[in-house]
């Protein structure tokens, strides 16, 4: 992996789970090739259930959380403002940085200004995608989708996530239907699909047989109550 | 077609269902927590023969949408609070000309500009109207997503139907989250002629009424006051209809509740997981969920179980409006409470759990 993370997806691909879930597993490591650890939010379009929000949580495990400006408003800020401070992880050698995108091209275009951080070879840029979205719901749409936020960002796509999901309804058919959907747009774009997510403790990675790899996806951002 | 489940921002579903249910004009202003209805409808409106105009405010938007509704057309607005407020005006000029109208409020705290997290408070200003004059709007309160578009689907022919406006009043959180929905299938459209021929009071003008050439009028200014009063009661007969047809609920849990919450949207949802908590603790907690706050749902009421309830409380995101409606239901058979936060703050489970107990015991 790369130090630079840079995650996109549309609104309910679940980007913003993945940049949390892995901010937390890599807290967790011991054997990090880069000493500091960093997220990133640039989720400048949504104004709910941004990673912002898990913010006291990511801190006690000893990563950064940079937003923006306003400390203490700032999970409810409609101002679409970013601190300068967030330069500081991109700019440090020894940070690795998952980026949270915003999730539309629209909610992407704030990456541009930071756009001399990404001319190197030290970033890569995932699309996640959930074919469950109504938005992306098949090959064609998945992949105009994808091709706008890269349009957008001036950037190339480095790897597919497939996170399709239903949220508590999700099921070992769901994810299955949805890897196949994600091979075949891997291969129409020629990109490789780096894993596929699985909500941990709803679906069982043994009855994920055939997919690989795979990787277990926390619920951190979802209030339990928005299930009842 | 039907859709298989699948994942939606409740706004996008929103503007989705009311396209599904022959929505083809919209007028609105963007606002937090709502902006993504009229983003989508933009998007998506001109492909099905649509259209989408961006208003220079709130005020234009409904002006807009009385105009296009006396033409017969099929329209759906959405805005928040604030938005909202700026439309009561038009809201009583509507209902006054008998204008259908599709209309859904994303609501955030309040007063003022507030704040943009959700909010409840503007159950006063959707169910007693903030407009002039004797008028009345059914009001709808979804606590899904999927209900929402189920509401927002039938919404244009029950809007037809009673020509007036219909109102689904939800708060940003049911806007903001995500959850798996099934599409209805596309109503079919009218054409011009249809639309001439079935809405036979509308201003269509002419061409398309196949030589029928009596005037219509579509108009809110009536200066001589006998037939002014004679209008009102025309319509409150049709709202004393409204209310025998249009009152919706749901209750849980009643039979040998120690306590029954009342609570719409976000809230009930929450009341759900505080009656798991409370029967851990032994007390047993039942819930009325009105879905239509105008009228209000008081035959859910009488469900209650009288010989084992103590307490009813109406848990809300503001400080107290439905509770009125409770008490006014109740009609003084059980003490009220109030469970709330307010200004975009919304309660654990737990918090309102605690509530619960802390009520029960006050009465012992």
């Amino acid at each position: 992996m790369r130090r630079i993370i840079v995650i996109s997806g549309h609104y309910g691909s679940g980007k913003t789970e993945l940049a949390v879930s892995l901010a937390m597993d890599l807290a967790k490591r011991q054997d990090r090739p880069f000493p500091r650890l960093s997220l990133v939010d640039l989720d400048v379009a949504n104004p709910y259930f941004r990673s912002r929000e898990r913010m006291d949580l990511l801190q006690a495990h000893g990563v950064r959380v940079y937003g923006d400006s306003f400390d203490s408003t700032g999970a409810t800020a409609e101002l679409p403002a970013l601190t300068a401070a967030l330069r500081a992880p991109l700019e440090d050698p020894g940070c690795q940085t998952i980026v949270d995108l915003g999730g539309n091209d629209a909610g992407a275009r704030v990456l541009r200004q930071f756009g001399k951080y990404f001319e190197g070879d030290d970033h890569e840029l995932w699309a996640v995608v959930n074919f469950r979205r109504y938005e992306t719901r098949d090959i064609e749409t998945a992949r105009e989708h994808v091709e706008s936020i890269e349009n957008e960002l001036r950037l190339r796509v480095t790897g597919l996530v497939n996170n399709t999901h239903l949220l508590r309804e999700s099921t070992p058919d769901i994810l299955k239907e949805g890897y196949e959907k994600a091979v075949a747009l891997a291969d129409i774009m020629g990109l490789p699909l780096l894993f596929t997510c699985y909500p941990a403790g709803l679906v069982s990675p043994e009855d994920l047989k055939g997919i690989a790899p795979l990787y277990p996806l926390g619920l951190y951002i979802r209030p339990a109550y928005l299930d009842k | 077609m039907i859709t298989d489940k699948v994942l939606m921002k409740g706004n996008e579903a929103f503007a989705e269902a009311a396209i599904r249910g022959g929505a083809r004009l919209y007028f609105g202003y963007p606002i937090t927590p709502q902006s993504e209805v009229p983003e989508y409808m933009s998007r998506e409106l001109p492909k099905v023969g649509g259209h989408f105009v961006q208003a220079e405010s709130e005020l234009g938007a409904i002006n807009m949408a009385y105009g296009a509704g006396a033409a017969g057309g099929s329209v759906f607005i959405s805005s928040s609070s604030p938005g909202i407020a700026l439309m009561q005006e038009g809201m009583s000029f509507l209902c006054s000309a008998e204008v259908p109208l599709l209309a859904m409020n994303v609501s955030r705290g309040g007063p003022g500009i507030g704040g943009i997290q959700p909010g409840q408070a503007d159950y006063y200003q959707v169910t007693r109207g903030g407009g002039n004059g004797d008028y009345r709007i059914p009001v709808f309160a979804p606590a899904s997503i999927q209900e929402a578009v189920d509401l927002l689907y039938e919404g244009t022919e029950m809007a037809q139907k009673w020509r007036n406006p219909i109102m689904v009043f939800t708060d940003g959180m049911i806007g903001q989250m995500m959850e798996p929905v099934r599409l209805p299938d596309y109503k079919p459209v009218l054409t011009p002629s249809e639309i001439a021929g079935k809405r036979n009071w509308a201003c269509t003008g002419y061409a398309d009424r196949g030589g029928d050439q009596e005037r219509r009028v579509v108009k809110s200014l009536r200066m001589q006051p006998e037939k002014l009063e004679e209008h009102v009661e025309k319509l409150f007969e049709k709202y004393a209809r409204a209310e025998k047809e249009l009152a919706r609920y749901e209750t849980e849990n009643l039979k040998g509740a120690d306590v029954v919450f009342v609570a719409f949207g976000t809230t009930a949802r929450i009341c759900r997981e505080a009656i798991e908590i409370l029967a851990e603790k032994g007390v047993k907690a039942g819930l009325i969920r009105p879905i239509s706050l105008w009228p209000f749902p008081n035959k859910a009421f009488d469900e209650i179980d009288f010989g084992t309830t103590k307490a009813v409380i109406s848990a809300e995101l503001s400080m107290g409006q439905m509770i009125t409606d409770v008490q006014l239901a109740l009609n003084g058979r059980l003490p009220v409470f109030l469970a709330h936060r307010t200004g975009g703050m919304v309660p654990t489970s737990p918090e309102v759990a605690a509530r619960a107990q802390a009520v029960l015991e006050g009465l012992k």
